[in-house]
């Protein structure tokens, strides 16, 4: 984590973000989210503040959103916290952006798992479309990282793009989610292997058979 | 193979719907409040006699981890009584491991109806589910059930018309593997930095908000349902001796076919792979080695673990571990030495840097790991580097030292003849570029 660093703290800075507040839906979320903890135990809420923070920047901006400094104050403003608690979580936690990303953020799992299915391809394929590891492109659409597993490892390689995750990927599924979220479509999510349903083999599962065409109960079987 | 019937993961792969009312069609959440009426210690003593040991990878004994919690609630500085919590971990983070996610997303209300009759055997006001944050789908699918459960009256007062309280919350984590651990995760629940604290105290005495806590894995609580309506003679009519059960495994890696799968524990590694995986890529005299439960456990090879029974006593005997039985499989077309380093890389991209050995250690480790797999190093680094594993190794407050010097250490044990091969190699590619 030792190469994650905040956006400087500039006037600029300040001048665009200094009086940001949540909208009254992310208000309304942030509210719900406090009241799952007891009375007095509200910046246990600090990781969903800041989540929800970086969404509505996130809409604000027309990307996957980020956390600039003045943001971080208002979420420790919110939460009675002091500014350097909620700074803390913020970079512990690599989910939270420190610094500006794009419209999409290409999340490409690299572990091993990954790696043995082939996510060397899907780096390669990233960068033939001119992404690098760390950075953002220049016309604003895709910042790629490499992210640690991802708890998708029956369906390797998978890459997480903002909120969706796709599976069982080839350079060529991975090329067709591409091209279909640059065009403004919305991909099917999970696997991308025509015919397979989820975790299942592929080819069809080997033991709950029934379950594929029906809500089966097995109760009666016991 | 385990009868269809015995399998409690019935929606495993989400054909059906996740919903309350296809879960209940299934069998979820019928008549809780009948096993809610034996009460809290015939619970635990069901549990404790069901076998069931922790699914979250150190396989502690479940019922017994249960009853460490107060019966009498103990009370704060100002004499009020302290409430109990139940906390559950559904930060699946280890490489390999993929089971808890499909528990979240196919079959949601076997946890939260779990999570009642855990926390009530426990006697505790509330759970928490801590899902890793990278499972964004899966969140929204548990909170939708949780919502479900409130609305039909299964969860809050009088949760399922058992007369005792219950609250279930979603609280999602952002992206840190050392939230998986059980103080980390009490620690990112109360809003801080996930890093573990010293053990003692123990959650079951000082957990979350200083109250006690029992932290249990996904798994572990979402099969506690079934084992009290079917008994703990059924759920122990499975597996071997101390290894008891059912168990989800994951297999992923060089198989014809990876996948998730419920199977009886004790299963043998041959059999598991031909039933459901499809076999080894390229026949079972092309499998190389085996990380078989999750990154943390050292790997083992093809010939150790062909026949094993995969479960806790099994997998140690051959110097391995069940751990989550997230099982990796490598064919003989891996970089073995890759594959390791990598999963150093891992280890020193989640390291949280509270303990000077790991967060040294890790990244040290995995900078000589590079250097292996090009053979850019001495013979005599190979066992520097075990002895660094080693000076790692039970000198950190959680495991996540051993876990990064467990892999490496497998590797040095079976294939220190690769390791040697790549330095001679480099160093004679190098004599040459020189002459």
């Amino acid at each position: 984590m030792a190469e994650r660093h905040l956006e400087p703290d500039t006037p600029e800075l300040r001048e665009r973000w200094g009086n940001w507040s949540y909208n009254p839906a992310w208000k309304a979320k942030a509210d719900e989210a406090i009241s799952h903890y007891p009375a007095g135990r509200q910046k246990s809420a600090v990781m969903a503040l800041l989540d929800y923070a970086q969404r509505q920047v996130g809409e604000e901006t027309g990307t996957q959103g980020w956390l600039p400094i003045p943001v971080m104050e208002y979420v420790a403003d919110y939460l009675d916290m002091p500014i350097i608690r909620v700074v803390e979580v913020a970079t512990f936690y690599t989910m939270y952006n420190l610094v500006p990303v794009g419209k999409f953020h290409v999340q490409v799992c690299g572990t091993t798992p990954c790696m043995l299915r082939g996510s060397d391809d899907i780096l390669a394929a990233c960068a033939r479309r001119g992404m690098r590891k760390g950075h953002t492109t220049e016309d604003g659409m895709w910042t790629l990282t490499e992210v640690e597993c991802m708890g998708n490892c029956a369906t390797a390689p998978m890459v997480q793009i903002n909120d969706g995750n796709y599976e069982d990927l080839t350079t060529e599924r991975f090329d067709a989610v591409l091209d279909a979220l640059a065009a403004g479509e919305t991909p099917k999510e999970g696997t991308q292997e025509p015919g397979r349903h989820t975790c299942e083999p592929s080819g069809g599962p080997t033991t709950l058979k029934e379950m594929v065409t029906e809500n089966h109960d097995y109760r009666g079987e016991w | 193979m385990l009868a269809d019937k015995d399998r409690i993961f019935t929606n495993l792969y989400g054909y059906q719907p996740w919903n309350l009312a296809a879960a209940q069609a299934r069998g979820d959440w019928d008549n809780t409040k009948d096993i809610l009426s034996k009460g809290p210690d015939a619970i635990v003593e069901e549990i404790k006699a069901s076998g069931l040991r922790g699914r979250g990878g150190a396989g502690f004994p479940t019922g017994m981890k249960w009853s460490f919690m107060p019966k009498e609630p103990p009370m704060d500085h100002n004499g009020n009584p302290k409430p109990s919590f139940l906390v559950i971990n559904a930060d699946e983070s280890e490489p390999g491991s993929c089971k808890d996610r499909e528990i979240l997303r196919h079959d949601p209300h076997k946890l939260i109806e779990g999570a009642l009759v855990a926390g009530f055997a426990m006697r505790a006001r509330a759970a928490y589910i801590y899902i890793r944050g990278e499972f964004i789908r899966e969140a929204e699918t548990l909170s939708a059930a949780v919502a479900e459960a409130y609305e039909a009256g299964l969860l809050g007062k009088n949760a399922a018309g058992s007369g005792y309280d219950f609250d279930v919350f979603v609280h999602r984590g952002a992206g840190a593997y050392i939230c998986g651990e059980e103080t980390a995760m009490i620690e990112s629940l109360e809003g801080k930095k996930g890093q573990p604290r010293l053990k003692p105290p123990f959650p079951a005495g000082a957990g979350l908000y200083g109250c006690p806590t029992t932290v249990n894995n996904v798994e572990s609580i979402a099969v506690a349902p079934t084992i009290m309506r079917r008994g703990a003679s059924w759920f122990s009519s499975f597996g071997r001796e101390n290894n008891k059960g059912t168990k989800l495994f994951q297999i992923s890696g060089h198989v014809e076919k990876p996948c998730v799968v419920e199977e009886a524990m004790s299963i043998p590694f041959r059999e598991l792979i031909e039933k459901h995986c499809g076999g080894i890529r390229g026949g079972w005299e092309n499998l190389l080695a085996v990380i078989p439960g999750g990154s943390s456990v050292p790997c083992c090879t093809a010939e150790q673990i062909i026949d094993v029974p995969m479960d806790f006593d099994g997998l140690k005997e051959i110097g391995s571990g069940l751990g989550t039985a997230g099982i990796i499989v490598m064919d003989k077309s891996t970089d073995i030495v890759r594959a390791i380093s990598r999963l150093s890389h891992f280890y020193m991209h989640e390291s949280c840097g509270q303990c000077t050995p790991c967060r040294e250690g890790t990244g040290w480790m995995w900078r000589v790991m590079e250097r292996l797999r090009t053979g850019d190093a001495d013979v005599e680094e190979i066992d520097m580097l075990h002895e660094v594993t080693k000076q790692v190794e039970g000198h950190t407050i959680c495991a996540l030292g051993d876990a990064a010097a467990w892999p490496i250490q497998g590797l040095i044990r079976h294939f220190r003849p690769e390791l040697e091969r790549r330095i001679a190699e480099h160093a004679a590619a190098m004599k040459e570029a020189a002459e």
